[in-house]
């Protein structure tokens, strides 16, 4: 069945372990908007959750790492994080193995992927679940673009995963939603951290709505280091979104930097039926610069 | 210099609870099995944060280790700040990469103020351009 929802969204662990210390106004505008991107998730009426994330050395270190993998267990958990220093409790997160395996074999036909049958969350995954499944009743199929210790993922790699994503889950009976987390500009966990490059961010998310291919594609892991962090590796998660997208077009439902959530937080969505529900484009339900 | 042996135990013992009720019985005992220096020895058990990111540690390591000994977070980022000033830019890892040289310096190169990276987060975007 054709894919029924795509998005991306900010995983950042500052965003639910330093809440008490953000502005209320933005910090709930952001909420309310991962709220809406809950209801609209629900709405899809999806049988599973693929989950694009750009872990932090959790599951996967340099002494074997994956430039992509996919979860394949009935059961899942996390965080691995402190609860207190991450503001979420640990919990048992719904898998469906059965799920998980076609949809890797089906990746598996257009790109190469490992699997692993455990996968403890940490919070690039668990922050979108505390906001899009609260209730952790969907079943979720973890995905991972090695964004963190380089030599990284090519982007086009990621690109043409998240193509294979798309043609997968299209040739199965089940209702298969996309969500990206990441990003964008970012110095998560350095002295920078708290630095956001809104313009760049802007641009980038301009890009995105678009679903411009040759733009997304032509950042460079050196420029986007040195304008928009190491954090900015992980645009690799949104590529991918993109890429499962078909080339439908997106609308940013909120964005605006919140430094001591250390990163400029994003919601966005793309409109997968073809039609265009919305003006494409950044729409800045944030602060303005 | 053994950056990937550091990391290597900091990974394992971010993500093993057994792990880390080791290091906190014995944390010479628990390091043990791992290629190190003296200086890497030292900057785990101490702990020093300063040393571990100017040593190259990455952050999403790094902060997990200072969450482990309750340093909070606008401390964390000063102690990596402290590191820098003491012991000089970044030796290697993902922040050497294309030559991490301090949060002013760094900020300077992008034409933004560091205003905002003191941690408190609510000095709004940095850029000045914007």
């Amino acid at each position: 069945m054709p894919l029924v929802f795509a998005g991306v969204c900010s995983h950042a662990p500052g965003i639910t372990g330093r809440s008490d210390q953000a502005d209320p106004n933005i910090r709930d505008a952001f909420y309310a908007a991962f709220d809406q991107m809950r209801q609209d998730l629900e709405a899809a009426k999806p049988d599973a959750l693929v989950i694009v994330a750009a872990e932090h050395f959790a599951n996967f270190f340099m002494n074997n790492m994956p430039s992509f993998a996919l979860g394949m267990a009935d059961v899942y958990e996390g965080p691995i994080e402190d609860p207190g220093w991450l503001g979420i409790e640990k919990v048992t997160v719904p898998g469906n193995r059965d799920i998980s395996e076609r949809l890797i074999k089906g990746v598996m036909n257009h790109s190469d992927v490992s699997y692993a049958e455990e996968w403890r969350f940490d919070h690039g995954i668990m922050v979108p679940l505390h906001f899009l499944t609260p209730r952790y009743d969907l079943p979720i199929i973890p995905a991972n673009i090695n964004c963190q210790g380089p030599p990284l993922t090519p982007l086009p790699r990621a690109w043409a995963f998240g193509e294979a994503i798309r043609t997968a889950a299209d040739a199965m009976p089940e209702r298969i939603a996309v969500v990206g987390t990441g990003g964008i500009s970012h110095w998560p966990a350095t002295p920078d951290s708290g630095k956001i490059n809104e313009p760049w961010d802007r641009e980038f998310m301009d890009r995105w709505c678009r679903n411009d291919k040759d733009a997304l594609l032509s950042y460079d892991d050196n420029q986007v280091y040195a304008e928009a962090g190491q954090g900015g590796f992980e645009i690799r998660t949104f590529l991918c979104i993109s890429a499962a997208a078909g080339g439908a077009r997106g609308t940013v439902h909120f964005y605006a930097p919140i430094p001591i959530f250390s990163v400029g937080c994003t919601v966005a969505t793309y409109q997968l039926d073809g039609a265009v529900q919305a003006p494409a484009g950044v729409v800045s339900a944030g602060a303005q610069p | 210099m053994s950056l990937y042996h550091v990391q290597k135990f900091l990974y394992e013992l971010n993500r093993d609870e057994a792990v880390q009720a080791a290091y906190h019985t014995d944390r010479h005992a628990v390091i043990a099995p791992y290629e190190l220096t003296d200086e890497e020895r030292g900057a785990l058990t101490e702990p020093d944060i300063g040393l571990l990111f100017h040593l190259g540690v990455n952050g999403q390591i790094l902060m997990h280790f200072a969450a482990l000994h309750q340093i909070e977070w606008s401390d964390y980022l000063q102690r990596m700040r402290d590191g820098i000033a003491t012991h000089g830019p970044v030796r290697e890892g993902v922040y050497a990469m294309t030559g991490y040289e301090g949060v002013d310096a760094h900020a300077e190169k992008l034409g933004q103020s560091s205003q905002a990276t003191d941690g408190t987060g609510n000095a709004g975007t940095t850029n000045q351009e914007s």
